[in-house]
């Protein structure tokens, strides 16, 4: 699988980004706008001490998801390895197929990535008692939700079509499970009024609010400076 | 907060900003005249109307033709559960069906307007000469007669609407590549479509005895599935094609890379159920299109 980002479509964006800092440099330049006060950001990304940061471009959005399959992966395997008290045998069943999917998920992006991978993470589970049923589905609802929110919200940052299929093909199996969990908390609740707008579209979120919500259950903080 | 910020921000909620101000060229020739012509109390009035050229535009025709795709499928799920929900005594589930029902009468008003406001013309039920629910291409007797009076049939095509929904929408994602907008409003239905494929796909396995899960788990094949008999895990053979395609439901390798051969919580290979239904696949639009017509519906030419 070709891992590297699209040369040509960087050496476009960078010419693109490069002409906006241009123009934006010429207009000051000539004091129009010299009376504003300046909140420009720092284009450079710094990377902060301990925090993973996932980079840029295609490379980066798979290192995004990659993150967040490590995540979902380790919270199901803590779940299949100690499951809840008294728990169905149908929801055991369902809560090791979810398993499999997203250690197949992580497996991928690992694989697809290579050496431009991310390294593992680790978890910080310690908020969630395993023992309780309403507790982990609890947890695994806000896993699935968050999963479906953070491909969405990051996908049109993808300039390679075929990573962005591949995108489209994890985060309607996320969506399933979202739904599943839904309904085993409580029948009928697969679109949760939290995850959907007005219009019947499914939310989608930054990935700086992603992580937000993923770094409270990672060791290894995680950064997506890029993409904001 | 300065133009060059602004910009700046701009940009990154929309990568198409700078080619949506005007072509490249034009667009520094447009800015360096901005620049030596605007006096600084004018500032806002300019920029208003910079964003306005940037978001004014019509949508190209490609992206209209996929949202009028989209409405076609909407359209056909709307309606779909509209008659069931009015077939008396017909659904039983009324808090599933519900949900499912006002969800895509909300999708059918959602693309209707993003269409208009992009300058296209939207399709309207007026625009197919039938829907035929029974997949019996006008007959009302297709393979699914009494798709409103038993329910269990209606279920059954309910399940594959919303897979096949999915599909679509996932087809059509490269259509829209970088564009935040409309990428990001057709992946957001899909993904409540897939939500309602899987609560459907519950329902009737834990209440009605199916055998499906919440995710598509196909058989293995020994070549691309087109025909769809080992992706469909449907047990209703008449619905094949929606789960077959160029890349077919059980599709194992994805990105050049195979997942069967990928470590899995148990060892170092990964089953061919979860790695199948741990991936699901687009279907192109000419695949779609040919599923629906003439079986389900056909528009008027």
């Amino acid at each position: 699988m070709k891992t590297e980002t699209d040369l040509t479509n960087v050496n476009v964006n960078m010419a693109r980004r490069s002409f906006l800092r241009y123009a934006g440099a010429g207009v000051a330049g000539i004091g129009l706008l010299s009376a504003v006060s300046s909140c420009h950001k720092d284009h450079n990304v710094v990377p902060t001490a301990g925090v993973t940061d996932v980079g840029s471009g295609d490379i980066g959005v798979l290192n995004f998801a990659y993150a967040l399959e490590q995540l979902e992966a380790a919270f199901y395997l803590q779940v299949v390895a100690t499951p809840y008290t008294s728990i169905p045998s149908i929801e055991l069943s369902y809560l090791t197929d979810i398993r499999d999917h997203e250690v197949c998920h992580r497996e991928f992006f690992k694989a697809a990535l290579g050496t431009s991978a991310i390294q593992g993470l680790t978890p910080d589970f310690s908020k969630i008692d395993f023992t309780s049923r309403t507790a982990v589905l609890a947890a695994a609802k806000a896993f699935e939700d968050l999963g479906v929110t953070a491909y969405d919200g990051i996908a049109y940052n993808i300039q390679n079509a075929a990573y962005l299929s591949i995108a489209g093909s994890i985060v309607s199996v996320e969506a399933r499970h979202a739904a599943l969990i839904g309904n085993l908390i409580t029948q009928g609740n697969f679109v949760s009024s939290d995850q959907v707008d007005t219009n019947g579209l499914n939310i989608s979120n930054k990935p700086s609010a992603v992580l937000a919500g993923a770094n409270v259950y990672l060791k290894t903080k995680v950064s997506a400076n890029s993409f904001s | 907060m300065n133009l060059f910020s602004i910009v700046e921000e701009i940009e990154k909620i929309d990568p198409e900003f700078n080619d949506r101000i005007s072509p490249r060229r034009d667009a520094i020739k447009n800015i360096t005249s901005f620049g030596s012509k605007v006096a600084i109390a004018a500032v806002p009035f300019a920029l208003g109307n910079l964003f306005k050229k940037a978001y004014g535009q019509t949508a190209s025709a490609s992206v209209i033709s996929v949202l009028n795709f989209a409405l076609t499928l909407e359209i056909l799920e709307a309606t779909f559960y509209n008659d069931g929900m009015a077939a008396s005594g017909l659904v039983t589930d009324t808090s599933y069906i519900t949900q499912i029902q006002s969800d895509e009468n909300k999708h059918v008003a959602f693309l209707t307007s993003a269409i208009s406001a992009a300058g296209g013309t939207p399709v309207t039920a007026s625009d197919f000469v039938y829907l035929d629910y029974t997949g019996g291409a006008g007959s009302m007797a297709g393979p699914f007669t009494g798709v409103f009076t038993n329910y269990q049939t209606f279920l059954a095509v309910a399940e594959t609407f919303e897979d096949t929904g999915v599909r679509a929408y996932k087809g059509q994602a490269p259509n829209l590549l970088g564009n935040q907008t409309y990428l990001t409003a057709a992946l957001d239905i899909h993904a409540v479509e897939a939500r309602h494929a899987s609560a459907i796909r519950y329902l009737r396995t834990t209440k009605y005895g199916a055998t499906v899960l919440p995710w598509i788990t196909s058989t293995a094949s020994a070549s691309v599935d087109t025909s769809g008999a080992a992706s469909n895990d449907t047990g209703v053979a008449a619905v094949n094609a929606n789960y077959g395609g160029a890349t077919p439901e059980n599709t194992t390798v994805q990105g050049g890379v195979n997942i069967l051969n990928l470590p899995s919580a148990t060892g170092s290979t990964t089953t061919f159920a979860a790695a199948s239904a741990a991936f699901d696949e687009p279907l192109t639009m000419a695949e779609v299109l040919a599923i629906l017509v003439p079986a389900f519906t056909k528009p008027k030419s």
